[in-house]
């Protein structure tokens, strides 16, 4: 009888010493993000701090790495079994990490209210075979951006709604004498001129794989895609330094006035029409992509990007509880000025939509066109393929079917 | 007496000018850059001097507010400093006593050969095993993993340079202390390291440029401020959302000042380590 | 010193090194080669073996012998240069003449600035939008518009050569510098007067004393050139169209791009052999040079 009650006694005060030290045990966060991805480093501090605030037994270590560290470092660090438990992933990575299991399936973690609320669209960011792999967090396709005011000069006043309107408009425009090259674009070697190439294939209603994953980028839709592209640069319409340029160089060459239509991300919108830096705030009109007649109204990218939690992450709940509170509806409304919300009633609240009304427009066609590029855990071979091709074409040295068959031939697909 | 005539001193000082501009023109042009406000950086006809001289990039970058650019930039700053000098030191104090040894005991010359073999593999093979490896011992993200794994980039060929420097002092000199009663350890204190000194400062200066100098691993090693090193500072600067060129530049010009003084105060040091037979083959 | 004692001894010495050597190196290259014979794909995983399959599909494959190519070019190329015109620089300032001093105190620069502000330096001065190369040249009336020059293939590779050598040539210049000042002045005089010509003094004279040191420098460089990595990184990551791409490049984008583990191991102990080949090569090289010099 004693011995229970002994053994009782033990138990329970061994239980009440686990829960208050559950209590008090500080669990510590290790967080990896890119630097400058759409939100800024103070934002994304920022809301992590509101996050810590609300739940103090938590802290969160936050790392900032340049793109392809992004990659190497989730890879990496779970290969050593330990290191990250969130992880900013990009939309072209979920198969990949999903077949090497790298990041954990959350599908039963979303509930029916993020099912809900989420943009439909925004959806694909997370999934691979069925099963999700995070959270999206950040929303984000490439829109046409124009100049205004060199626009008028021209005699234009409606941006252009297709591809060849495009040209037309960037032909007057240097006929006129107002830009040698009107058009600016991200064509360096890297995955920003393959965002721009599915820009232009989605418009062209083109595909890059078929049912049995083989290439088919190099026929149709992805064949003309790249077609427009070597015809604007040997045209001269398109800025022959794109071949070397990326995003920020983009954003450097429109901001300075010295083009007249460039294809960007939503982050340069609030930093070219109200920067300090720019030499052309509130100059700046933004509509979604174009389309092609007969072939689509507008045309869009799948650049966003999500926040997952590692297969090797000793915290998952402690993880999920700063995933969910980093993509939710009130922290993405309050920083929305560089990247838009995924929740679909955002779109309709004066908070968000105040100062950046056009943008908004812009999202609510491009948001819902966006298309992805192919799932498959060797995209990244098939990227440097394409990537090769494009420059190719563009230099000339190849031309655009050569490039592209050999770009299918290479892709490891 | 060597009498040069007019045509070879003019030839002589054309080629000095030349030179010079050579070697200045780029340095000129960065320190320039990083004072130019941005704006003139971006114009068409390029001013080759700025009309405001901006300084303020440099406050920005090294100050020292709570999570600004410029505090992760000193800390950068900090910790280049920091592996540098340690992985240096340890260098020089693993390598002395090889070289001595290979030196003075041709019998263990193999060892080295073997040692130095292993600067022939690119840097980017071994990433993933280090990096698994510093994983397993904590030292990920620290400045003594770092370190550690830069000692092994520089231990050999500063243990081959000082092998070189003291095959040129004569072995009389030692036996002759050797022979008076010193130990080891004093005839190497009192003896040959003051005569090698010219090549032990070559060496230190090649150790730290190297170390200073390195990226890649770095890149992968270190997460944040407790470890980042200036060469990852300054790609990730150039690599996030700067359109304005002088701040890179800027960081470009802190990063080149400590290697430049550390090289020119051993800069005599360097002329007469490497004449003392630091590269005799 | 001969005798087991002093051998005793001098192993002891040899310890630090290579207790270091064996822990930080030895066993991530043991690592390396067995990766290299399987083809484990996700970092950090075992694969299964191959044998000698990755390394034969290399040497088969079209991307590594254009790679190859690319990075014995840029080798050669660059270590030309810097050895002319490191050698070039050190009879220069091996002569008298005033402000010989401060120009040999600039010859550090090039050499200490750090590889990535280097390389960063250079991409904005070549900016094909708003660089300081394209603006002389049009301000000196030398170019018509603004040229691209990491932008084309033809020029990518040059421009890159231009940047490495500028950093490096001073590294040659010291030695040789160094080399030159351990010239007995004594045969220079004798040689002069004896009636020897500029030309014939600088080959019978100076260069044997030069070819040695030369030789070592020339060793350096080489591998250097060879394993180079951050400066193309930096400034084009192997582009235009991979026109610049290099062997380190390459294992880069083998091991973590495509998460081919085993084939970026075989690539990387390939690009050894290769350097230690020529490494060894040189070396032997050095030995006859030596022999027959003085």
């Amino acid at each position: 009888m004693m011995k229970t009650t002994r053994r009782l006694l033990l138990g329970a005060a061994l239980a009440t010493v686990a829960f208050a030290g559950h209590a008090h045990a500080e669990t510590t966060l290790n967080a990896l993000f890119m630097a400058q991805a759409a939100y800024s480093e103070d934002d994304v501090r920022n809301m992590t701090a509101e996050f810590t605030k609300a739940n103090p037994d938590i802290k969160v270590n936050i790392e900032f790495v340049p793109y392809d560290g992004l990659h190497d470092k989730t890879v990496l660090a779970q290969g050593s079994g330990g290191g990250y438990d969130v992880v900013l992933f990009d939309v072209i990575w979920p198969a990949e990490f999903a077949t090497n299991n790298v990041l954990v399936d959350i599908s039963d973690r979303i509930t029916e209210e993020m099912k809900n609320g989420v943009l439909p669209g925004a959806w694909t960011t997370v999934q691979y075979n069925g099963k999700s792999y995070g959270m999206p967090w950040i929303l984000d396709t490439k829109y046409l951006f124009y100049n205004k005011e060199i626009l008028e000069k021209a005699g234009i006043s409606n941006p252009p709604a297709t591809w060849a309107e495009l040209a037309e408009q960037a032909k007057t425009i240097k006929e006129k004498g107002l830009l040698e090259h009107p058009i600016v674009w991200s064509w360096a070697q890297a995955e920003a001129a393959i965002c721009d190439y599915t820009t232009l294939l989605s418009a062209y209603q083109g595909t890059f794989l078929d049912e049995a994953g083989k290439p088919t980028f190099q026929t149709g839709g992805g064949l003309e895609a790249l077609k427009y592209m070597v015809d604007l640069y040997a045209s001269g319409l398109a800025n022959p330094n794109s071949k070397e340029f990326l995003e920020e160089d983009v954003r450097g060459v429109f901001q300075n006035g010295e083009a007249a239509f460039a294809l960007n991300w939503t982050y340069m919108y609030n930093l070219a029409n109200a920067g300090d830096d720019s030499k052309v705030a509130g100059k700046v009109g933004v509509v979604a992509a174009p389309g092609v007649e007969g072939k689509s109204e507008v045309s869009a990218v799948n650049g966003s990007m999500g926040l997952g939690i590692t297969t090797t992450s000793q915290h998952p709940d402690e993880a999920w509880k700063y995933i969910v509170h980093m993509t939710s509806q009130g922290v993405q409304n309050q920083y929305a000025k560089l990247s838009l919300p995924i929740w679909a009633s955002s779109y309709s609240d004066p908070a968000v939509t105040a100062g950046q009304e056009e943008l908004i427009a812009a999202a609510e066609k491009g948001l819902a066109a966006m298309y992805p590029r192919p799932t498959t855990p060797k995209y990244q071979e098939m990227s440097a393929a394409l990537q090769q091709a494009i420059q190719e074409a563009l230099l000339g040295t190849s031309s655009p079917e050569d490039a592209l068959k050999a770009a299918a031939e290479n892709s490891g697909l | 007496m060597e009498n040069r005539s007019v045509g070879q001193s003019i030839l002589i000082y054309a080629c000095a000018i030349l030179l010079a501009l050579f070697i200045l023109a780029p340095v000129v042009w960065l320190f320039v850059m990083s004072i130019s406000p941005a704006a003139q950086l971006t114009a068409k006809p390029l001013e080759w001097w700025p009309e405001t001289i901006d300084w303020s990039r440099y406050r920005f970058l090294l100050s020292s507010t709570d999570n600004s650019a410029g505090q992760a930039f000193t800390a950068a700053l900090a910790n280049s400093l920091t592996v540098a000098g340690i992985s240096t030191l340890a260098a020089l104090a693993v390598a002395v006593p090889a070289a001595w040894a290979v030196s003075r005991t041709p019998a263990v010359g193999w060892s080295l050969t073997v040692v130095i073999m292993t600067y022939m593999l690119p840097p980017v093979a071994l990433a993933v095993p280090l990096y698994m490896g510093l994983a397993e011992f904590r030292l990920l993200n620290s400045v003594y993993g770092l370190a550690l794994v830069y000692l092994s980039i520089l231990a050999p060929f500063t243990t081959w340079l000082m092998k070189s420097g003291l095959d040129g002092i004569p072995t009389e000199i030692e036996a002759a202390a050797t022979m008076d009663g010193a130990s080891l350890f004093q005839t190497l204190r009192s003896i040959t390291l003051p005569l090698a000194a010219p090549v032990i400062a070559t060496s230190a200066l090649f150790a730290f440029l190297l170390a200073w100098d390195e990226f890649f691993y770095a890149l992968l090693f270190t997460s944040d401020q407790r470890a980042k090193t200036l060469t990852v500072a300054i790609a990730d600067l150039a690599g996030g959302r700067v359109t304005d060129y002088g701040l890179i530049a800027t960081a470009g010009v802190i990063a080149a000042i400590p290697p430049v003084l550390f090289g020119s105060i051993l800069q005599r040091a360097l002329i007469s380590g490497l004449t003392s037979g630091g590269v005799k083959g | 010193m001969t005798g087991t004692r002093y051998t005793m001894r001098a192993w002891l010495m040899m310890l630090p090194l290579l207790a270091i050597m064996t822990a930080v190196i030895g066993w991530p290259l043991a690592d390396t080669i067995r990766l290299s014979f399987t083809d484990a794909k996700l970092v950090g995983t075992a694969g299964t073996w191959v044998g000698f399959g990755n390394y034969v599909a290399m040497l088969t494959n079209d991307r590594f012998l254009s790679t190859l190519a690319t990075t014995t070019w840029f080798a050669a190329a660059s270590v030309f240069m810097e050895m002319v015109l490191g050698v070039a620089t050190a009879l220069l300032l091996n002569q008298n003449f005033r402000g010989r001093t401060l120009l040999r105190a600039l010859l550090i620069l090039p050499w200490a600035l750090p590889t990535v502000v280097n390389a960063t330096l250079w991409r904005l001065i070549y900016n094909p939008q708003y660089g300081a190369l394209n603006a002389a040249l049009t301000q000196l009336g030398l170019a018509e518009s603004y040229q691209s020059f990491l932008g084309q293939p033809s020029s990518a590779l040059a421009a890159l050569i231009v940047a490495d050598t500028w950093k490096n040539f001073p590294l040659v210049a010291l030695i040789a510098l160094a080399a030159l000042q351990a010239v007995p002045k004594e045969i220079n005089s004798a040689a002069l007067v004896d009636g020897a010509g500029v030309f014939s003094r600088f080959r019978y004279v100076t260069l044997p004393y030069l070819a040695g040191p030369l030789m070592v420098a020339l060793v350096l460089r080489t591998i250097e050139a060879f394993k180079v990595f951050d400066i193309i990184w930096v400034m084009t990551r192997g582009g235009p169209a991979n026109s610049t791409r290099t062997l380190s490049i390459l294992v880069y984008q083998e091991a973590f791009s495509f998460q081919r583990a085993g084939s970026g191991a075989s690539l990387a102990l390939m690009i050894a052999l290769i350097v230690t080949v020529l490494a060894t090569a040189y070396a032997l090289l050095i030995r006859k040079a030596a022999g027959s010099a003085c």
